[in-house]
């Protein structure tokens, strides 16, 4: 019998140092991959399960106020800095990495109802139920001196939210009127009223800076542009809208949040039916604030959890919630695209993580390749029973699994009784009105 | 006072916008000071009335009068004689021609006017202006929010997006974009910074210049890249042409250059044709070139006579017929090619000039061998029609083969190693088909050991490899019966309709929760192994009433174990997997090895009479799988019943259903095959159902399954490729909301993108030699760009 002796060169297999990943030799050829299939099946159910038992979003509380959040605020330069307003006229000024309070201002007689950074990052302004306009300014005073506003405006009406606008001075506000001022003036440049007593919230879009929207108490969300002299257009909703939110990434898309527990997607070229309506919430929707991506957003609700939408899909992908977590008033996603905060009713700032199971900390770059790996695997079999299965399981608190059931059984019994009814009446004489058309009420112009 | 001038007055009115918010005071004062003239009879009206009074004799106290002027006029002191008169336009027009500043156009104007006579429109109402003023700027702003829409939709498209997306250049800061605070504070800083801002200069001196910094930013990375891109492209190119080249030139075999020549000949032709039809000036052109190499030809007479072919004819056609008739041809053919000859173009009496000459010319002017080519129209004549040259055609033909696959050798070679990409790519495509047609190539296979032959011979062999790997692969067969489960349960597409029908039923396909909200946490693998087992309870549930349906077309799946001999079973020896690894150890005693095998599998089945175990339970299953009568008679009803009474025979006939034949077995043709067709749920578990929702049809479904992602099956670079994240962040950045300044102007990156080359190469000049005239041109072209924008904008 001969034997041929094995014989190999070393550089094929040893490494060049000891921390270098071993060689491992492979064959592509298919034909010797049989099971390739089957073996990516059972990586993606592992991707999946591993997925779900790290899913801890949950990072970390800041506590220090004495009164309910009403309002956040993100730095516009600083990812580690956050400013805070209560219900009982406090800001607080964060920083996130460190995890506590730097800065604590007593700066309105009764709520902080809104607040917004200037765009350089050196000031900010609040706006309370005194009736006055704030700025202050972002570094903390000398020891010993006063904590004091650089100026202060004092209006006729209490100013309910506060915007600033994304690259020059000027801020808008709004309450009885949405009014643009000037930094550098006293009484408002420009005023905005239709025909409404009081408006909620006000945001500009950051990518077309000169066009404003605005949600008012009668249930009806009104454009603006800066330079014209009269709003552009409004759309009145079956509910009120409580915020509304611009995507970051589309200059014509906006996301409001309503009272009838859903979230609505706008195109503000075409008002009269919301590009999607996003449903999960179990109550009344107080807040939403996009990713800088614009890929996403997340709402907060009175139903006492948060949720994470992607931005063109009817149900939410995410839902956090923790068994402290009062009604959640304000959440913002933070400008890094990792983390949200979310601000509640009982006095505590949550920081999530906008991805549940993601790993903080800088990757090694192994580490990141299996991570796209498992990414990819799971968005593979994405379809399969098993992968879908285990990959959307969520816990739900009892309460709110209770309402949603009963919900959903109430829609059910909605839609069949219309069904009847169109079923026993004159052919065409019931419209099919689809769940986008169901809400809006009029466009008004 | 008619009222045609009211109208007038009320016109008047109308222009001026002031007009309409007139306080009543005004009003009330031009009525006042238009009562002038009447304030005459006033006051002999109330001298007459003192008259009166005085005659009385007791004297009445005099009411105190006000004489001065007032804002507010009472109404009672206003008299009723004037009540109707309004002013005329008359009146102020008078006035109006006396003062000199105003303009003459504005007296025509209102000349005109006052002749005109139709009435003006009254003003829109508040509400109704502010609701057209609202719409237009509306309209106004969408259209500049929609310029957004490519740059949006290049984003939702793109494979891959990198957040910030406007990346901080690495390069250098001046001093003052780092510290924004600082300020030349002592007169020596001062002095030494207004020199240099004088001469702009940088302050600090790794720093750019302005000009320097615009001429690099007039390049953007991207255009830069695409630049870089394309300059390479046409260098490969030009390399390859070159190689091209180098190549042919070096082939030997003339064969080869004449086959070369004449394709090019021919194609040369055919593009004369089309240019005579499309461009006849340059058809003109080259017929020109024609004509020379046509003279050149008759001044040189090179194909008279000379050829070495010609030659050997003429002194065979002696003794040979052949060559004679070979001659002859040719004669013949030489005719013909002188008559073609005349070109359309040509004069005519130049035509018959050639034809005189053609008959003059011998018989082997048309000589293989002849050299001048494309440019010369006999050759081309020739072409076109000649035996000699169909004779040699398949000849050349399989010259042409070899040439060519030599040249595709050595692309080959070039590119070895996507070929190989490819080559696995299809392999892997090849072996997923046919085992999608395991079940035929089995049936078909059956008929063959029955003495059937069929034309397969290649393909036979590579499929029974292919079922030898299919009894190891039960998985991939489990996956298989997934994509066709998925194929026969799915109705053909539906047909793409109106948007907005697609929409609704997008929103329907979302209408399904993206998360399974439940009371259950799930924190470990167990926990989550538990989800899956809760999963398989619904799933099998809801399956089983559709499964019978889903499975008529699914394959064979669950064979039964069975104890088997090896010899009557296993008829065909099997097909080893080709591995390219050298073999370890010398053939010699492997077949001692193998015989060894053998023996001890034949001990170990030695009592069992597997046959006919197995023809039993084929039958069993056959029986199992008939379909069953299902007897409703109730005894008693409508006759008598009890013990020993049967229901008559009409009932019995009437109330027992009889089932459908149960349709053909798929193993009934194949006797050592049990196909069971049951559904077997625990493979179920695993498959998916329905078709999801991006997916058109099954194919890509399965297309979007088969490629496998992983390192294991994928070279390093194309895991990467493949396994690229669709959103990238960097680590602790601000993403920043889209920018107007980054994204908007996209005509003026394209205008950049044409100037580029011009700007690099004056940059270079400037940097050699003198800089200032690069600067000053560099700024020139600043300037220029700045006043694009300001005009796109």
């Amino acid at each position: 019998m001969k034997v041929k002796v094995l014989c190999r060169n070393p550089d094929d297999y040893v490494r060049e140092t000891s921390k270098d990943i071993q060689r491992v030799p492979r064959n592509y050829d298919p034909t010797l991959h049989p099971f390739e299939v089957p073996r990516e099946y059972t990586r993606a159910l592992n991707a999946t399960k591993l997925d779900r038992i790290f899913a801890k979003p949950f990072v970390a509380s800041l506590d220090g106020h004495r009164d309910g959040i009403n309002c956040i605020a993100k730095h516009t330069k600083s990812l580690a800095t956050v400013l805070s307003g209560a219900c009982d006229g406090q800001v607080k000024i964060w920083n996130l990495s460190k995890r506590e309070c730097l800065r604590t201002i007593q700066a309105h007689e009764g709520f902080v109802r809104g607040m917004c950074s200037r765009f350089c990052g050196t000031s900010f302004f609040t706006v309370g139920d005194d009736k006055t306009i704030k700025q202050w300014n972002m570094e903390a005073p000398g020891y010993g001196v006063r904590e004091e506003p650089l100026t202060t405006i004092l209006g006729k009406a209490v100013y309910t939210g506060i915007d600033h606008h994304q690259t020059e001075g000027t801020f808008a506000t709004c309450g009885q009127t949405v009014d643009i001022w000037d930094e550098q003036r006293s009484s408002p440049i420009r005023s905005f009223s239709w025909g409404v007593d009081s408006f909620s919230c006000v945001r500009y879009n950051p990518v077309e800076t000169e066009l404003l929207a605005s949600c008012a108490s009668d249930r009806s969300i009104i454009l603006y542009d800066m330079r014209e002299s009269a709003p552009l257009k409004k759309v009145v909703m079956q509910l009120r809208s409580n915020t509304l939110c611009w995507n970051p990434m589309e200059a014509y898309n906006f996301t409001c949040a309503n009272e009838d527990y859903n979230l609505y997607t706008y195109d503000m070229r075409r008002l009269d039916t919301p590009v999607t309506v996003h449903m999960d919430h179990v109550s009344a929707v107080l807040d939403v604030d996009y990713s800088p991506t614009g890929r996403e957003f997340v709402s907060a609700s009175f139903d006492k959890t948060v949720r994470i939408f992607p931005k063109n899909s009817g149900h939410s992908r995410e839902v956090y919630h923790t068994k402290r977590m009062q009604h959640v008033i304000c959440v913002r996603w933070s400008m890094d695209n990792k983390y949200i905060l979310s601000g509640s009713d009982e006095m505590n700032i949550r920081i999530w993580k906008a991805n549940a199971s993601e790993k903080l900390g800088v990757l090694t770059s192994r580490e990141k390749a299996t991570i796209h790996y498992n990414q990819k695997l799971k968005e593979k079999f994405q379809h399969h029973p098993q992968v879908k299965r285990i990959a959307r399981h969520r816990h739900l608190p009892r309460d709110i699994y209770k309402q949603k059931r009963e919900q959903r059984e109430m829609k059910e019994a909605r839609r069949r009784k219309e069904q009847n009814v169109r079923k026993h009446s004159k052919p065409g004489s019931v419209p099919l009105v689809t769940e986008k058309e169901k809400h809006v009420v009029t466009v008004v112009e | 006072m008619d009222s045609s001038t009211r109208k007038r007055v009320k016109m008047a009115a109308a222009l001026v916008d002031e007009e309409e918010e007139l306080s009543p005071d005004e009003e009330n004062e031009i009525s006042a000071s238009e009562d002038e003239e009447g304030s005459d009879d006033d006051r002999k009206h109330t001298k007459l009335l003192e008259a009166i009074s005085s005659l009385g004799g007791k004297r009445r106290r005099m009411q105190a009068e006000r004489s001065e002027a007032s804002v507010q006029v009472s109404e009672f002191s206003v008299n009723a004689e004037g009540a109707g008169e309004k002013i005329q336009l008359s009146d102020l027009l008078g006035s109006m021609e006396k003062t000199p500043g105003t303009a003459n156009t504005t007296k025509k104007q209102l000349r005109n006017l006052q002749n005109s006579k139709g009435t003006l429109e009254l003003p829109l109402s508040r509400q109704q202006t502010e609701k057209i003023q609202r719409g237009v700027a509306y309209e106004r702003s969408s259209k500049e929010v929609s310029r957004w829409e490519s740059v949006i939709k290049q984003n939702q498209k793109a494979e891959q997006i990198i957040f910030p997306l406007k990346q901080e250049s690495a390069g250098p800061k001046r001093v003052e974009q780092v510290v924004a605070g600082w300020k030349a504070q002592t007169p020596l800083e001062q002095q030494i910074f207004s020199l240099l801002r004088s001469n702009n200069q940088p302050v600090t001196d790794p720093v750019l210049t302005p000009v320097e910094e615009a001429s690099i930013k007039a390049m953007s990375l991207e255009e830069a890249k695409i630049r870089r891109a394309e300059l390479q492209k046409a260098r490969v190119l030009q390399s390859y042409y070159e190689a091209k080249a180098r190549r042919e030139k070096k082939i030997k075999s003339k064969k080869y250059h004449k086959v070369q020549k004449k394709a090019k000949h021919k194609n040369f032709l055919k593009q004369f044709d089309e240019m005579m039809k499309t461009d006849p000036a340059a058809a003109l052109e080259e017929l020109k070139k024609m004509e020379l190499s046509r003279m050149e030809e008759r001044m040189s007479l090179k194909h008279q006579n000379s050829s070495k072919w010609a030659k050997t004819k003429a002194i065979m056609a002696k003794y040979d017929d052949s060559a004679r008739k070979a001659m002859q041809q040719q004669l013949e053919l030489n005719k013909e090619l002188t008559q073609k000859l005349v070109v359309p173009s040509d004069d005519d009496d130049e035509g018959k000039d050639d034809e005189e000459e053609a008959s003059a010319l011998p018989d082997f002017v048309n000589d293989p061998e002849s050299a001048s080519g494309a440019m010369n129209p006999w050759m081309r004549g020739r072409l076109t029609a000649e035996g000699h040259e169909v004779t040699t055609d398949p000849h050349t033909m399989s010259t042409e083969e070899p040439a060519r696959s030599q040249e595709e050798v050595e692309e080959e070679e070039e590119d070895e190693e996507e070929q190989l990409l490819v080559h696995f790519e299809t392999k892997r495509k090849l072996r997923q088909d046919e085992e999608d047609d395991l079940v035929p190539v089995t049936q078909e296979e059956e008929e063959d050991a029955d003495g059937e032959k069929t034309a397969r011979d290649g393909q036979e062999e590579e499929e029974e490899e292919e079922e030898e790997q299919e009894v190891v692969s039960e998985f991939n067969t489990l996956f298989n019966r997934l994509m066709k489960n998925s194929r026969t349960s799915m109705e053909p597409p539906p047909p793409p309709g109106k948007p907005a029908r697609t929409e609704e039923v997008e929103l329907e396909q979302e209408e399904e929760a993206l998360l399974d909200e439940g009371l259950v946490r799930a924190r470990t693998m167990e926990d989550l192994e538990g989800l899956v087992h809760d999963g398989i309870a619904e799933e099998s549930v809801a399956s089983v009433p559709h499964a019978a349906s889903v499975d008529a077309a699914s394959e064979p799946h669950s064979r039964r174990k069975k104890e088997i001999d090896p010899r009557e079973v296993l008829t065909k020896d099997a097909n080893v997997i080709k591995v390219p690894l050298a073999p370890t150890l010398l053939e010699g005693e492997e077949e001692e090895g193998s015989s060894a095998q053998m023996s001890i599998i034949k001990e170990a089945f030695a009592g069992d009479d597997v046959i006919s175990d197995f023809l039993k339970d084929k039958k069993k299953q056959e029986e199992a799988g008939q379909p069953k009568v299902v007897d409703l008679t109730l005894p008693g009803w409508g006759e008598w019943g009890g013990v020993g009474l049967k229901p008559s025979r009409y009932k019995r006939r009437k109330f027992r259903l009889k089932p459908h034949p149960a349709a053909l077995r798929k193993d009934q043709k194949l006797p050592a095959v049990i196909i069971s067709e049951k559904r077997n749920s625990s493979v179920a578990l695993h498959q998916v159902s329905q078709l999801p929702f991006p997916f058109q049809n099954s194919s890509q479904f399965e297309v979007c399954m088969r490629s496998p992602v992983g390192q294991t099956w994928n070279t390093q670079n194309s895991v990467k490729k493949l396994t690229a994240p669709k959103v990238v962040t960097r680590l602790g950045s601000i993403i920043e909301p889209l920018r107007k300044e980054d994204f908007q102007p996209e005509e003026k990156s394209a205008e950049a993108l044409k100037k580029r080359p011009q700007i690099v190469l004056e940059e270079k000049r400037g940097k050699g030699g003198r800089a200032g005239g690069g600067a000053r041109r560099a700024q020139r072209q600043q300037q220029q760009q700045k006043k694009k924008k300001q005009k796109t904008d």
